[in-house]
Formats: structure tokens, sequence, C-alpha cells
């Protein structure tokens, strides 16, 4: 029995590669002129749909994201990969951070889910602008749902979900009963390229727009931003001349031996 | 340009196919031998001076074909400490082979014999930047990559990238005239280059470097004759890049092409709809992708097809969904096998690696005989067809790759037999020879060095060659610099 529905969440961030700038006024990130890409862990999240879909093993996978006009960009990146359709969830407010809460966002996914009714959920395991980490959690919590996080490996069986999770010491496999969240980790898969006919058709794949104020969240953010400052400059290091030199370094400055 | 390359860019890797003992000029019967006292006047004139063994990593190119006998190293810290070095060398007449980051790939930057090698390395400071007219102002020693990481702090970049960027120096790079993947976008960086400081034989400080300023046609443009000229006309001492602002918003696509003319088409294609935001087109044959997947296992070609071409067309732009609609109309107006454009900075920088990765995969294989020429592209690709069909019968893994659209082609022959004098002699003359047949330059961006003088004609005429010859004896009138370079002994 395949699933019929897969919902993976993808994010628009700043391009892991970018050196982030504190914006002048110290108020968060520099955003403009700032390469944005999909959440890297997100992008393992979609890849993960699209082979449940090759696999048979469910029916239709649908990408989901919240954010601003651009967002679209990276819903038609999910779309070139190979998800059927995509929805944006309009917001002008910030995902990183003094905007839209976690836990907003998780309720908007919510309104999502059930208006869509996935037999899954796959998100990244965080999002590498604000780092929370959340949104998993959270939306599993909301729904009722089974969850299963930090996700290196998953097998769908019918009703069920073998997921093989990444703990500090090593990693567990559970079982889950479906529908669940399920948040993506680095190993669970290496997401493909995009190809030409691929990257053509998405262009015609259905997008449909919904404004997050009209889902009956409240939007308004708890969480208050008092400031943003880039971590201290490194000092450079010294070159010792001997090890007689380390060990006094060690012993007297840094005071460790 | 791309946003970070973490990757590769130590070029000193260890080697293991050496090669045989090429042969090399008769030396100089005029030329001094360097003595002890030698030696101790050069301490007292410079702050390093590295001896003995410590030499001798120096004296070894980077292709591992040519090694020089240089008993010393002088590593001045400035231009003054340039100048006192060479103005003792020429009075003494002792040859000078002045030395960068060492990458040079026709044995340019390694002794013949045994001339005492200047390295520049120490002059590495960057004096700064003008940001109204994108000018930086720096020592020749300055490293490539080290150089582009300051500008891109600043929201510049180099006008240059190639994949020695991590080794290469600037004043090198000005030395060579190089190239590389980023001259389809902003040019020859005779272009870039608006300023620079160099030091004749005899030691005398010429300073062209006051200008932060991208015009000025007062009298002879003295930076010219030194770029290109191989360290055989002066030593570059500090120069005056003119650098192009950031573009941030950097797109890879990878594309199979059944056959050359379909290559050719994509370069028209990116021309005509991308504009200005091209930023690099290069290519691969099938010999070239299967060394550089063998060499770099941990990568895969995305695309599965047989198609015998792969080319890579970079876009780079300061508006991301402006660059975004170019670059899909792009897509859609080619006719390819197949392709894909990379998701990431990480999947960008592994298809740079492929591209950027056939030279070493190739190096480390076996003995390669290296090509680097610019030809037609109507008939670019006819020279590795040819080169295949003549070596057919030897066993040697041929494979043609390069700056494509600059129309340059790289031709490497493998034989991971070693060097054998009957390939050699396959080789060459025969491969010069074709490519002055078509018009081509038999030295497209790595120059002449020690690989190639005797082959200067077939691009240059004799009266040409003469004044090049003139130049040099007035530059340096007891040819102590960088001698057995570049011009053959009969014109001087
Ligand atoms: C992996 C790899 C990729 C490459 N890709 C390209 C490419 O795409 N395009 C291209 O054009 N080249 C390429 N090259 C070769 C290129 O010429 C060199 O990488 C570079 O330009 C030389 O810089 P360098 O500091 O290493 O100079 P060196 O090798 O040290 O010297 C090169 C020549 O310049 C002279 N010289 C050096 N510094 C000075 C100075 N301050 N004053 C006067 N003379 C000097 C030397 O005497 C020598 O003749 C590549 C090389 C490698 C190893």
């Amino acid at each position: 029995m395949s699933l019929k529905r897969v919902l993976v969440g993808v994010k628009r961030v700043v391009d892991y590669a970018v050196r982030v700038r504190v914006a002048g006024d110290g108020s968060g990130v520099e955003l403009a002129n700032v390469k944005m890409s999909m959440n890297p862990f997100c992008e393992i999240a979609c890849e993960e749909a699209i082979r449940l879909k090759e696999k048979g093993l469910c029916e239709e996978a649908v990408a989901v994201s919240i954010g601003p006009k651009q967002a679209q960009e990276t819903l038609r990146s999910a779309l070139a990969m190979g998800c059927d359709r995509a929805i944006h969830i309009t917001t002008d407010a910030r995902l990183d951070q003094g905007g839209l809460d976690p836990l907003a966002v998780a309720q908007l996914l919510q309104k999502i889910v059930e208006k869509e009714e996935p037999d899954l959920v796959l998100v990244g395991k965080q999002s590498i602008d604000g780092d929370h980490g959340t949104t998993a959690p959270m939306l599993a919590e909301l729904l009722g749902w089974s969850q299963a996080t930090f996700a290196a490996s998953l097998n769908v069986d019918g009703g069920t979900a073998e997921v093989e999770r990444e703990t500090d010491a090593g990693t567990e496999v559970i079982k889950i009963q479906l529908p669940a969240v399920v948040s993506a980790d680095l190993r669970l898969n290496a997401p493909r390229y995009p190809k030409l006919p691929n990257i053509m058709k998405a262009k015609k794949k259905p997008l449909e727009a919904i404004d997050a104020a009209s889902l009956g969240v409240d939007l308004t953010p708890s969480i208050v931003v008092e400031g943003v400052a880039p971590p201290a400059a490194r000092k450079a290091g010294v070159t010792v001349e001997s090890v007689d030199d380390l060990v006094d370094k060690l012993k007297n400055e840094a005071a460790v031996l | 340009m791309r946003l970070a390359r973490h990757i590769r860019r130590r070029t000193d890797a260890v080697r293991s196919f050496s090669a045989p003992t090429m042969p090399v000029a008769k030396r100089h019967d005029w030329l001094s031998t360097l003595e002890d006292a030698d030696v101790a006047n050069l301490n007292a004139r410079c702050s390093k001076i590295i001896e003995g063994a410590d030499a001798k990593p120096y004296n070894r190119d980077w292709m591992d074909k040519c090694e020089g006998k240089a008993r010393i190293v002088a590593q001045p810290a400035t231009t003054e400490e340039v100048s006192a070095v060479l103005a003792y060398c020429n009075e003494k007449r002792l040859a000078v082979t002045t030395q960068g980051g060492k990458t040079g790939l026709v044995g340019g930057s390694v002794p013949v014999h045994d001339e005492v090698i200047l390295s520049t390395t120490r002059l590495n400071t960057i004096e700064g930047l003008d940001k109204d007219t994108g000018v930086v102002t720096c020592g020749a020693g300055v490293v490539l990559e080290t150089l582009d990481a300051y500008l891109r702090e600043h929201d510049f970049v180099a006008p240059l990238d190639l994949g020695a960027a991590g080794t290469c120096t600037i004043g090198g790079n000005l030395a060579t005239n190089a190239g590389g993947v980023r001259f389809v976008r902003y040019g020859s960086l005779r272009g870039a280059c608006v300023g620079l400081e160099f030091v004749k034989a005899d030691g005398t400080v010429v300073d062209c470097a006051r200008t932060s300023l991208r015009k000025d046609n007062t009298g002879y443009a003295l930076p010219q004759l030194l770029i290109g000229s191989e360290g055989t006309l002066g030593v570059i001492t500090k120069c005056c890049i003119a650098c192009p602002s950031l573009s941030p918003f950097v797109n890879v696509a990878w594309l199979a092409c059944n056959s050359f003319d379909e290559v050719r088409k994509v370069l028209t294609t990116a021309r005509s709809t991308l504009g200005e935001i091209l930023s690099a087109v290069e290519f691969l044959d099938r010999g070239a992708l299967d060394a550089t997947l063998r060499a770099h296992p941990d990568i895969e070609d995305p695309l599965e097809t047989d198609a015998p071409f792969r080319v890579l067309v970079e876009t780079a732009g300061c508006d991301a969904t402006h660059d975004a609609a170019k670059l899909e109309r792009f897509l859609e107006a080619i006719d390819v096998e197949d392709g894909c454009v990379a998701p990431t900075t990480s999947a960008m920088n592994a298809l740079w690696t492929l591209r950027e990765g056939v030279s070493d995969a190739m190096t480390s294989r076996g003995f390669v005989y290296k090509y680097d020429v610019s030809l037609p592209p109507s008939t670019l690709y006819d020279l590795v067809e040819k080169t295949t069909e003549r070596l057919e019968h030897l066993d040697v893994d041929v494979a043609g790759y390069g700056h494509v659209g600059d129309a340059n082609l790289h031709l490497n022959v493998c034989d991971v037999t070693g060097y054998r004098e009957e390939v050699h002699a396959l080789l060459e003359p025969w491969v010069y020879e074709e490519v002055a047949r078509s018009r081509g330059s038999i030295s497209a961006e790595h120059g002449v060095g020690q690989c190639k003088p005797e082959y200067l004609h077939l691009n240059k005429s004799v009266e040409a060659m003469d004044l090049m010859g003139s130049l040099k004896k007035v530059m340096d009138p007891h040819l102590i610099l960088n001698p057995y370079k570049v011009l053959p002994a009969s014109v001087l």
C-alpha cells in the first residue's frame, strides 16, 4: 500500500557559503544582495520525498514554503527536483530571527497539513539561519502525530516507518506509526541536480499562493531580538620556537596543563 | 566568480612519475659561476638567502619535468633588496631566474643551469584598495587567492582566476599574462593592470605604479612590456590592478553535448542569451572527463549519458531574479543531449573540481605532454582527433579540454608507461606545426619559457623576433635575466 501524499517543507535561507555580515544598525544579518538558497537540510528532505515517489511508495510529493515572494524560486527548485506541486505561504516577515516565531511557523504548517492530509511530513532537522531545530517536534505535537527527528535513513512500509536516528552516541532505530513528522539529517541522502527537462517542466507545475495572514494563526512575534553582533575576531596565532616553549605557553598562558 | 572554493589548490603534490632529463640549452659561457664571496655579498644585500639542501625544492618545477642547479635562493623583502641583488648580479654577470609561485607550465620559473633564484614570495604586502576605482595596489609576491579573498571582503574580485590560484602569485600571473577561467568575462590581464613597479637588470627601479586610475595615455605603456615577458626583461615588484565589483549570485550549468559543433553552439547561445552575466565557458572531452572522474572518486558526473563532451557554463550577476530568468532563457534556447544546474554551492564547487582537476588528474597518472594552444573554433577540436589518430597504435590517453570561450584548447597526452622518445617524436614539432598551419597560437596562455623558444618562429616573423632581441638587450644588456627562456639564442 503506498502513501497518498508526502508534504515536504523547504525554506529559503542565506546560502551556506556566504560569509554573513551583520547589518550596520545591528538589527540582524544583512539580507540585501546576498545569495539565498534552499536550506541544505530541506534539500535532503525534498530528495527523500522524491525517492519515496520514485520507489512507488507514495503517490504525490507536495512542497511547501513560508516566505517572501522570492521563496517561489525555492519552490521551483523543489519542483525541478521532482515534487508535483507547491504551496507558497506568503509573508514579508523575516524567518531567520525577529520575524515569525518558530511556533507560528509550525502552526502555519499545521493548517496546510489539515488541508492536504498527507501521510507523512518531511522537513529539515534545522534551518541554517535561525538554527532553532524546532519545526518538526512542534508540528508533530500540534498534530498529535508521531515524530522521528534527525533521520539518517527512512523505510516506509505501509502504515509504519522505520527510522534510523542520529544521536550523540551513535544511531538508534525506531519504528513509528504513520502519519508522522520526520526531520532529515545530513546522511539521509545526497540530493540530486535538477536536470534540464525537469527544470522546464517545473515552470508548468501548479504553485498555489496562500496569504499567511488568512490562515487564522497569530503571527505577532513573541520573541524580541535585542541586537545581533558578529563574533569577536579571532586573534592571530603565534609560532612557538620549541616544544619547551609550547609546553610553557600551555601551562602558563592557556593554563590547560 | 565563485563565492568560495574550499577545495584543492595546494599544487605542490608529490608526483610519482619523474621525467627524463630534458635536453637543455648549453650554458652561456659569458656568465659567471657563483663563488662563496658572492654568497656573502648577497647575504649583505638581501635579508633572506636560502642555501644548500633547502634550495633544492626551488629548483624543480611544478610539472616535475625541469630541474635547475641553483646554489642559492634570494628572497628579498623589499623592492630595495631586489634592486641591490640585481645590481650585484649584473655587475658580476651572475644569471638570475625570478620565481613566484612556481606554477608556470613551461619551465620558466626554475633555472636551466646554475642561475641564482630570486623568489618574490616575501613581496607580499597588499597596500590598499581604492574603492572608487576598484584599483588594488600590492606586492608581486601576493598569492592570487589571498588577493581575491582580500578583495571579496570589500565586495570586489580579482579579474582573473585559475586552478593554481592557491599557489601562484600576482607577479607570476603578470609575468606570464595568465588567462584562466575569467578571461571570457573580464578580458586580458593587460587591460586590468594599470600600473607596475619593476626593477631592471642593473638594479634601476622603474616606478610606474603611482596610480589608482584606469586611464593614462602618457607615453609608452612600459608595464605592458613587462606583462608576458616571463622574467626576461625585469623583475616585477609591485602592481596596480583594476578589479571588477563582486557579482554575488553565481549559477553553474553542466551540459552534455554529442559533438564539438554542439559545444560551439552552446557557446554562441550563451553569449547571446546570458550577455554580461556570462562568467565562464569551459569544456572537457571524454578523455578529460574520465581522467578527472577517476582522480575524484568522491564526485559523480550528475549526467549519466555517454555523450562525448561536457560544457560548464557559469553565470555571475548582481540580481538573483534577473540572473535566474536569463539562465532559464539560455537553457531553453540550447539543444543538447542532457544537462543540469548545480543546486548548491558545494555542487558548483564539485563541477568546478571536475573541470580544474583534469590537469592534475593527467599528471598523476603518467608522463604528460601538455599543449596549450588557441585555434579557430571551427577546427579547434580537429587537433585532438588528429592526435588520437596519430598515436592510436601507442596506447596513450589523449584528452582535450579548456577555455572554449576563448578558443583555447589544452591538449594533453598521458603515457602511463612514462616518457617515450617515440611518442615525443610523433608529437613535436608536429603539434606546433599543425597549430601554425591553422594560424593558431602555439602557446595561448602558458608562455614560452624554456620549453618552446625553438618554436617561437612559428608564430612570429623574423622582424618581430629581431625586435624582441633588441628590446631584451636594452633592458638587460648582459643577458643575466632568465637566460635560455622565451627567445631563441639566434636573436641575441
Ligand atoms: C593547476 C594549474 C592551472 C593553471 N591554469 C592556468 C590557466 O588557466 N591559465 C593560465 O594562463 N595559466 C595557468 N597555469 C599556469 C600559469 O602560468 C601560472 O599558474 C601562473 O600564472 C604563474 O604564476 P607563478 O607565481 O606560479 O609564477 P612562476 O611559475 O613562479 O613564474 C612564471 C614565469 O614568470 C616569471 N615571473 C614570476 N614572477 C615574476 C616577477 N615578479 N617578475 C618577473 N617575472 C616573474 C618567472 O621567471 C617565470 O618565467 C596553471 C598552472 C597550474 C599549475
